[in-house]
């Protein structure tokens, strides 16, 4: 049976004006899941909750199978956790944090922190604050990765970077799944990461989980339709469109669950269907979120 | 196995697609043989840089046409059948064939016409075929 790393169960958490409500979601090892979401959708949240520096009002979370947030020592000496807001001391060198870190987990891999040195193209002796941007976020994933971490969490460990760096960082990633027992959690808001190298992908805006679903699923499932729609013919109205954008005789219409029975739908109605189109993770994100939102407010 | 596939993103094939069409290319031109091993799942996903859970769908659909066989724990390998490249070959071929019929079907031909277009483009290319051809009739 696979191992899962993260269970989460129906957690809430208010702040005074942020919520998140009933987020559920698992992780299984030897996978990728990318978590995407608007800035300020609660990704920030759930990872600070996953590492018990934020409690959560109600619900279950067990990481590695620890009850978060009473078990947490034990589940983080096995995670490895990057985020934005952490600061790496700027008046000492890489080498100087490679040493504290190496002092504190005994797991750590100095062979390995070598070669992510050369990888990532940084120099062990050079000060933090000469660093730049890209650089330093290197840094603390280096950090974080020579530890061997059963579990990652990374939150947006490729926001800002170039494009030469951001291949360093999912390369690395992809390593990390190598071994079946290790899994990675990241959140982002470029897409074109998350539909590359996640298996399990998990869509989040404002505070709730909008869709979740293995990544082969999602890109097979949403689809476009464009159709010739002669004067007087209506379409049916069907569950599972999202959105139908019609413009004199054109109509686009949008699915979260295409088969090709859709087309004979279509067609017995009158409608000519002139194109079937896949979307990309990003299309498929920006109509998830639209339509949740319209139906929210209904 | 060496693995030296690519796959693009701007192409609007899907992923799972690439890599499947393009392991059935290497097997068809003869570069990956019958029983040899394909590279691992995992392994091909992070040389290519995509998810596994794509790798293993490219892998799945491979298996299911007979293409590929995996053995548990052991790995997959290429089918062991005399025939693969040809099928291969042929199934490429029908593949284009296939899609210059649906060009053909919105320019309004018919199969005659089709025929005859094709039978126009051989002689162009291959004149002394065409005409060894011609010779033996």
């Amino acid at each position: 049976m696979t191992e899962r790393l993260i269970e989460v169960a129906g957690v809430e958490k208010a702040y005074r004006f942020f919520r998140l409500t009933n987020v559920s979601l698992e992780l299984e090892a030897g996978q990728i899941m990318g978590f995407v979401g608007p800035n300020g959708a609660g990704k920030s949240t759930l990872m600070r909750i996953l590492m018990g520096m934020a409690r959560h009002d109600r619900g279950s979370v067990r990481v590695l199978g620890h009850p978060i947030p009473e078990q947490q020592a034990p589940a983080k000496r096995d995670i490895g956790f990057v985020s934005e807001d952490m600061r790496l001391h700027g008046n000492v060198s890489l080498a100087w944090h490679m040493k504290l870190i190496a002092s504190i987990y005994p797991a750590w891999d100095a062979t390995y922190a070598d070669v992510l040195l050369d990888r990532f193209n940084l120099h062990a002796e050079q000060q933090i604050k000469a660093l730049s941007h890209g650089e330093r976020v290197k840094a603390t994933l280096l950090l974080a990765l020579a530890r061997r971490p059963r579990l990652l969490l990374l939150d947006e460990p490729t926001t800002g970077l170039d494009p030469v760096a951001r291949h360093e960082i999912l390369t690395e990633l992809m390593a990390v799944v190598q071994d079946e027992r290790r899994a990675v959690l990241f959140s982002s808001h470029n897409t074109q990461d998350v539909e590359q190298i996640s298996d399990q992908i998990v869509f989040i805006d404002r505070g709730r989980i909008i869709d979740a679903s293995d990544k082969e699923t999602f890109l097979d499932r949403w689809r476009r339709l464009h159709l010739d729609v002669p004067a007087g013919v209506e379409l049916p109205a069907l569950q599972d469109v999202v959105e139908t954008r019609t413009s004199g005789q054109i109509a686009i219409v949008t699915t979260k669950a295409y088969s090709p029975g859709l087309e004979t739908i279509y067609q017995r109605a009158g409608a000519q269907v002139r194109d079937i189109q896949r979307m990309t993770l990003e299309e498929i994100f920006v109509a998830n979120v639209m339509s949740n939102r319209r139906e929210q407010a209904a | 196995m060496h693995s030296d596939l690519v796959i693009s993103q701007a192409d609007r094939r899907p992923m799972y697609l690439q890599i499947l069409e393009q392991v059935r290319r290497r097997i068809a031109i003869g570069d990956w043989q019958p029983g040899d091993e394909l590279p691992s799942i995992r392994g091909l996903a992070a040389s290519v840089q995509v998810s596994v859970i794509t790798v293993k769908r490219a892998y799945l659909e491979l298996e299911r046409t007979g293409i590929i066989v995996t053995r548990q724990g052991k790995g997959s390998f290429v089918a062991d059948t005399a025939d693969l490249r040809t099928r291969l070959q042929h199934g490429e071929l029908d593949e284009h064939l296939s899609s210059a019929i649906e060009v053909g079907r919105q320019l309004g031909l018919g199969a005659t016409e089709l025929e005859g277009r094709l039978r126009k483009l051989w002689d162009r290319k291959a004149p002394d075929v065409a005409g060894k051809d011609e010779r033996e009739r």
